[in-house]
């Protein structure tokens, strides 16, 4: 489904993904750990196209197209989602119209068929159940307000309304209470299938008692120095990543401002 | 008289002797001493111009050269000639259809206007009416006889309404019907365009609780015509109104309009404005707070397209302790068009424990279009929590991405942003049918559907 080969990219001219190698098949989920700075971040933003992030060398093939050509919104129409870090407040607008809309674009891609609001009210009901949030959020304007909690939900039920074939976590777990975290791990869950791929960024292991991946790597100074199994990231949690920089000799102090 | 003669100032000298001749017997001897002190300020005056401070950014030539006729009697019009009265249809609320108080041009309409959902002892009739009843001349003298905002339109509207609105809303009562002052501008097509200058004075006694909808909109998108309008509110004790503004003139129009509004003790006076219309337009708000724990929220939103100009003069005084005021002013500019904000909050000497927070965010779809604003808080209490801010700035690049992020295209991300932005003032109305049609205005000039 994905395919990343020798990924460089770089934020106001520094250098951050030093050339990342990463295969991803449908139907499974990948996590990607590693320390602050370590360029984890910067992965998930690349691959949904923020455009203060500069690929300047390597390719991503996303289902036998480059992705690298598709603007972000293109992107979110073939199926690419990514849950934001911080997702952001858009005062004004309520949740149902952004959702609406949103859901209309890509069934306007797909050929599939668009939703008066009445309709989509109902398909709404149903995905917000998925990670139990109240109708109330519904009118309010997109995550204004919301707390570090329902924001991250909110991105879940995005996610579900979208229903996208590669999902990309970015840290989704970053200030969560642990309910709030199982809500969120149960949704993702929910909502993975055989058809899909996701890939989970996450500085703690946490998050990957609910989210079981299939692989785990870990990036260090904007390379991958370490890969394995579900186990890898207990092992992570148990020694932290500084033995992983002095054992792969990868730059450790490369690229502090990347989040 | 030949038109070729006549000059900006014989033409409301005219319209003043003439309207003079037709009132000598009619209007109390004090009233025809006012309007004579008024049209001579006019007339020393003139129409204000940009050396002054207050006008700095609003040029009012094009008024002063149009060849204006003050309306002085209701005309026969276009709308008002179907017996159904289906001109106005457009224009009505459901909310307030049985609470309709309809103005042509300035002139104050019983037959197209409907009373029948007011609660008995609610008195709203013509101005000039009210001044011919023993019972509400003198309150209705001493509003006309309050010194308002010096200027000449100020003047001229005080030296030559002939109509307008008194409307008391009794002790303890709350109205649930909006009631709706409906002014629509007629330009005449064949004549010289019409000016109006309709006078509304709004009293609210103790504990009194209403919706006040104030709109202007005209039949036709490019007609000439002035309004030149001056509206005050009082509130007593404990009264609470709630005040919507709705300018959509015609975009050959001119809108010139006062807002005054006094509040009593604990009264609250939560006001929005929404700016769409005229050519140019300019709004003086000016609310006085002269009592303790009285409480306003003067909100408002403007946006403006092609070569429009529209000026907003706030003026908020906070003159005794305890008092609160909230202001969110919006500005949406595209085009060539132009705004000015001017927002004064003023916290008076001894006026404690005074809670202010203002604020002014503009917001530019176009590289030609231009906004000044200037808020302006002048704090001679030294025990207040104040706050203040502007903004003036594109749409942010971080939540264009977001919505992007989601398969919105980028131009339909840019307009739900800026609906969004226009959303934050037109959420506060509280009545459907109006939140509906400024939706609709705005999604319209965006070209996008939600």
């Amino acid at each position: 489904m994905l395919e990343i080969r020798n990924l460089h990219a770089s934020v106001d001219g520094n250098e951050i993904l030093k050339g990342i190698n990463l295969k991803i098949n449908k139907g499974e989920v990948h996590a990607i750990m590693g320390p602050n700075g370590s360029g984890k971040s910067t992965l998930a933003k690349v691959l949904a196209g923020h455009p203060a992030y500069e690929v300047t060398a390597g390719e991503v093939i996303y289902n036998g197209k480059n992705l690298l050509e598709m603007t972000p919104d293109e992107r979110a129409r073939s199926g690419v989602f990514m849950a934001f870090q911080y997702p952001v407040e858009v005062p004004g607008v309520s949740n149902a119209q952004f959702l609406r809309l949103a859901y209309n674009e890509k069934q306007k891609h797909i050929g599939g068929e668009e939703l008066d609001p009445l309709e989509f009210k109902d398909l709404l009901k149903e995905k917000a159940a998925i990670v139990e949030m109240d109708a109330s959020f519904m009118s309010r304007s997109v995550n204004e307000g919301f707390s570090g909690g329902e924001k991250k939900r909110n991105e879940i039920l995005q996610m579900a309304v979208l229903d996208p074939d590669l999902a990309v976590l970015d840290e989704t777990d970053s200030g969560l209470d642990i309910d709030a975290l199982r809500i969120v791990a149960e949704g993702v869950n929910k909502l993975h299938s055989p058809d899909k791929a996701a890939i989970v960024v996450t500085h703690y292991q946490r998050l990957l008692n609910y989210i079981i991946p299939d692989f785990v790597h870990v990036l260090s100074g904007g390379r991958i120095v370490k890969e394995g199994g579900k186990e890898l990231a207990l092992e992570l949690e148990e020694k932290g990543y500084d033995w992983l920089k002095t054992a792969n000799g990868a730059n450790a102090t490369a690229a502090p401002q990347a989040g | 008289m030949t038109p070729e003669l006549v000059t900006e100032a014989t033409r409301y000298q005219e319209a003043f002797r003439q309207a003079t001749q037709t009132r000598a017997a009619d209007e109390p001897a004090w009233l025809q001493t006012l309007r004579e002190s008024s049209f001579a300020e006019f007339e020393r005056a003139g129409f204000p111009n940009v050396k002054q401070e207050e006008w700095k950014y609003t040029n009012v030539t094009p008024i002063a050269r149009t060849n204006f006729v003050p309306v002085l009697t209701a005309n026969g019009t276009a709308l008002s000639k179907g017996a159904d009265h289906s001109g106005l249809a457009p224009f009505i609320y459901d909310e307030a259809r049985e609470s309709r108080l309809v103005f042509v041009n300035g002139m104050f309409r019983e037959e197209l206007s409907s009373k029948s959902a007011l609660p008995a002892g609610v008195l709203a009739m013509d101005l000039r009416a009210a001044l011919r009843d023993d019972e509400h001349e003198k309150t209705v003298r001493e509003y006309l006889e309050h010194p308002v905002l010096a200027n000449g339109f100020a003047a001229l509207n005080t030296a030559l309404f002939t109509s307008g609105l008194f409307l008391k809303i009794p002790r303890g009562v709350s109205i649930a019907a909006p009631i709706h002052l409906l002014f629509v501008g007629e330009g005449a097509t064949d004549a010289a365009p019409p000016a109006a200058f309709p006078r509304v004075m709004i009293v609210a006694e103790e504990n009194s609780a209403a919706t006040i909808i104030e709109s202007y909109a005209s039949p036709s998108d490019d007609s000439v015509y002035l309004t030149n309008v001056i509206i005050d509110f009082s509130l007593a004790d404990g009264a609470r109104l709630q005040h919507y503004k709705i300018q959509r003139e015609s975009m050959g129009a001119f809108h010139v309009a006062t807002t005054r509004a006094e509040l009593g003790p604990s009264s609250a006076y939560h006001t929005t404005t929404i700016n769409f219309g005229a050519a140019l337009s300019r709004h003086d708000i000016h609310v006085q707070m002269d009592h303790e724990g009285a409480e306003c929220a003067v909100d408002g939103l403007y946006m403006v397209d092609g070569s429009q100009h529209t000026d907003t003069h706030s003026l908020i005084d906070h003159r005794q302790p305890h008092c609160t005021s909230r202001q969110l002013y919006k500005g949406i500019l595209d085009g060539k068009s132009r705004a000015v904000f001017n927002g004064k909050v003023f916290v008076r000497h001894g006026a404690q424990q005074t809670d202010a927070q203002q604020t002014n965010k503009n917001l530019l779809l176009s590289n030609e279009a231009q906004v000044d604003t200037k808020p302006q808080l002048e704090i001679f209490a030294d025990d207040v929590k104040c706050a203040h801010g502007a903004a003036i700035g594109q749409l942010e690049d971080e939540e264009l991405f977001y919505l992007e992020s989601r398969g919105i295209n980028p131009a339909l991300a840019r307009n739900m942003l800026t609906y969004g932005f226009a959303g934050e003032v037109i959420e506060r109305i509280k009545i459907d049918s109006i939140r509906r049609e400024l939706d609709d205005v705005v999604l319209n000039r965006l070209h996008t559907d939600l």
